[in-house]
């Protein structure tokens, strides 16, 4: 028998008798919960607008059209046109690349540093625990969007700044998370079997307990999309995130503001394309809780 | 055993507080840039007129020309002193002008927070006492909505609907509410109203499920057997109880109101530490930048250490993690 089926998860599997895969286990779990369904199903066609936006955008988002500004949703376009008279729609489409990308790699940053740092402060305990936890609590001490303020005030917007002030702003998140997982994994009999068998302490704590500390990080990384997204508008809606012309759904709210009694409509769609992807990762998120139960590992 | 626990807690800001520090100083040294001419304000083109001679005055006179953590010591120094260097754009102390900014802040955030709990309280209550009825669904389809809505753009739809179209209530201003009370409500509506929702969204969920954890145990099935009319069981038992634990999502939130105000601020042109903030940013006023930001991450810590040992004072089962 090899180590792998020796831990927990592997074993809670088999003690329900469930012989297919844990990740199906999930669908199935995710496809009787209708509300995290329907979130599956909005993130699911964000991620598909962000992958196919050259095909199935009906404009091209950049180009200018200043007879046409600020009109109202047509057969021509479908959710109207910003005040250079873009096509709000491929606009939109085109959003979700700008969105899923920075999302993506500041979700990707904070799990990257989040995740080791969490690890090692929760198995190895003592002074090196309080150390990285204190400076976890540092990092907490800003306020969310406020830490993402100063920094892209500081080091300027663009791609990666934008992944560097939102990614830093997830690590103790993170860390928090994967801290007490591995809190509540170490004293389990299987790390002593490893530990018995002569295992390193990094073979441990990477190969066998941090896997099983997967779940609760997987909500957390699904909400943490959801706080990426909204972070980069509000970034952007500020005028601190991406520089126009690029299409940012922040950025094309702060760019009709001043248009507001003229065409309310040209703030009203980027705005509900925000909210709904953000309520999309935010029932998915629920949805995994519901099948991972972490009440245990909950802060 | 509270005593310990707050001194312990105490112990462990300290070096929070030190890093916060440590990283509000380093914030203006990671600006690309010549952090002389940053702090002094001056730009690329100004800087061909400076002479070597004035750019090592300059330079002394920020005390830039010292090894990085004598910087950073003398930097700490003033800030506990209270001196917080002046503004480059108008040469005023910093601190006057944050404190002059800062009842704005709290007068918003006050409103807000009881907007908020004005919301939450009776939804989360009668959502759970009316669990998997209509009622429910409308609070929970609230809270779920009221979470996912970016609070700027709920900003600008009520500023399309109440001041634009109905002309009901003003978009921008501001007044003191000691000196014009109906004319600070007026103008706090809807950044109270944007900020409240913002906080009861979550608060529901958390009232309504709390609700629902005391709506089951044996001293409600009691007071029901007793005979105690329903409104005394869930108001003075459940309620009771289900607000201890909410007390912790409430501080969180406020300390947020008081630190996250940034957009609100900026977009209802209320004169508070979020948009001087935001001024100071687009201003390249790094003076400014950098005590607002203290300032805030200040407030916050202090008041999440107030509401944990709030929560532990009302609940004294709560362990220290």
């Amino acid at each position: 028998m090899s180590q792998e089926t020796l831990t927990p998860a592997v074993l809670t599997v088999t003690e329900k008798g469930v012989s297919t895969s844990r990740f199906v286990d999930a669908l199935r779990v995710i496809a009787r919960n209708r509300l995290a369904l329907l979130g599956l199903f909005i993130v699911s066609v964000g991620i598909f607008a962000a992958i196919l936006a050259p095909w199935i955008s009906t404009h091209d988002p950049y180009e200018i059209n200043i007879a046409g500004r600020l009109q109202a949703p047509s057969a021509q376009h479908w959710l109207g046109t910003d005040f250079l008279g873009r096509d709000t729609y491929s606009r939109i489409v085109f959003g979700a690349r700008t969105a899923f990308i920075i999302a993506a790699g500041a979700v990707f940053l904070g799990a990257l540093f989040g995740v080791p740092l969490g690890a090692i402060a929760g198995f190895r305990g003592r002074w090196i625990d309080s150390t990285i936890m204190r400076f976890m609590d540092a990092i907490m001490a800003f306020p969310g969007r406020l830490l993402a303020i100063a920094l892209v005030a500081s080091a300027g917007g663009g791609f990666t700044s934008l992944f560097i002030a939102l990614g830093l702003g997830a690590i103790p998140s993170n860390a928090r998370i994967v801290r007490s997982a591995v809190l509540a994994q170490k004293e389990r009999e299987y790390v002593e079997a490893a530990r018995m068998s002569g295992e390193s302490d990094f073979g441990i704590l990477f190969l066998q307990v941090l896997p099983n500390c997967l779940s609760p990080l997987l909500v957390r990384l699904s909400l943490e999309f959801a706080h990426a997204i909204l972070a980069e508008s509000s970034l952007s809606f500020l005028g601190l995130g991406l520089p126009p012309p690029t299409p940012s759904w922040g950025l094309m709210l702060k760019e009709v503001t001043p248009f507001l009694q003229l065409q309310p409509l040209a703030a009203f769609f980027p705005g509900l394309t925000i909210s709904l992807i953000i309520l999309g990762f935010n029932l998915l998120g629920d949805g995994l809780r519901d099948i991972f139960d972490p009440r245990q590992y909950e802060r | 055993m509270l005593a310990r626990y707050v001194v312990r807690r105490i112990l462990q800001l300290i070096p929070v507080l030190v890093l916060v520090s440590l990283a509000v100083f380093l914030l203006v040294r990671v600006i690309p840039g010549d952090p002389v001419l940053v702090m002094m304000g001056i730009d690329q083109d100004e800087r061909a007129r400076i002479t070597p001679e004035q750019y090592r005055v300059l330079q002394h006179q920020i005390g830039l020309d010292r090894p990085i953590y004598v910087q950073y010591l003398n930097w700490a120094d003033k800030i506990v002193h209270g001196d917080f260097g002046l503004s480059l754009a108008t040469r005023r102390p910093i601190v006057e002008i944050i404190f002059e900014r800062y009842p704005a802040t709290l007068y918003l955030a006050a409103t807000a927070l009881l907007v908020g709990l004005a919301i939450a309280i009776p939804a989360g209550v009668i959502a759970a006492v009316k669990q998997n009825t209509k009622i429910d669904y409308a609070a929970m389809g609230f809270a779920l909505w009221g979470v996912a809505m970016p609070d700027f753009w709920l900003a600008l739809m009520l500023i399309v609907l109440f001041s634009l179209k109905l002309g009901w209530l003003p978009s921008i201003g501001y007044a003191s509410p000691f000196d014009n009370a109906g004319l600070f409500l007026q103008h706090a509506c809807l950044p109270a109203i944007v900020m409240g929702t913002e906080l009861a969204a979550p608060l529901t969920r958390y009232v309504r499920a709390e609700m629902l954890d005391q709506l089951r145990q044996d001293y409600v099935r009691t007071a029901w057997a007793k005979g105690l009319p329903s409104r005394m069981v869930i108001v003075k038992h459940a309620l009771r109880n289900s607000l201890i634990a909410a007390v912790t999502v409430v501080g969180l939130q406020t300390a947020r109101l008081l630190g996250g105000a940034t957009i609100i601020e900026t977009i209802f042109s209320w004169p508070g530490v979020g948009r001087l903030l935001i001024d100071g940013i687009y201003q390249r006023d790094y003076p400014i930048v950098q005590g607002a930001v203290l300032l805030i991450a200040v407030t916050y810590v202090f008041i999440n250490l107030i509401v944990d040992i709030f929560y532990k004072w009302l609940d004294p089962r709560i362990k220290l993690e």
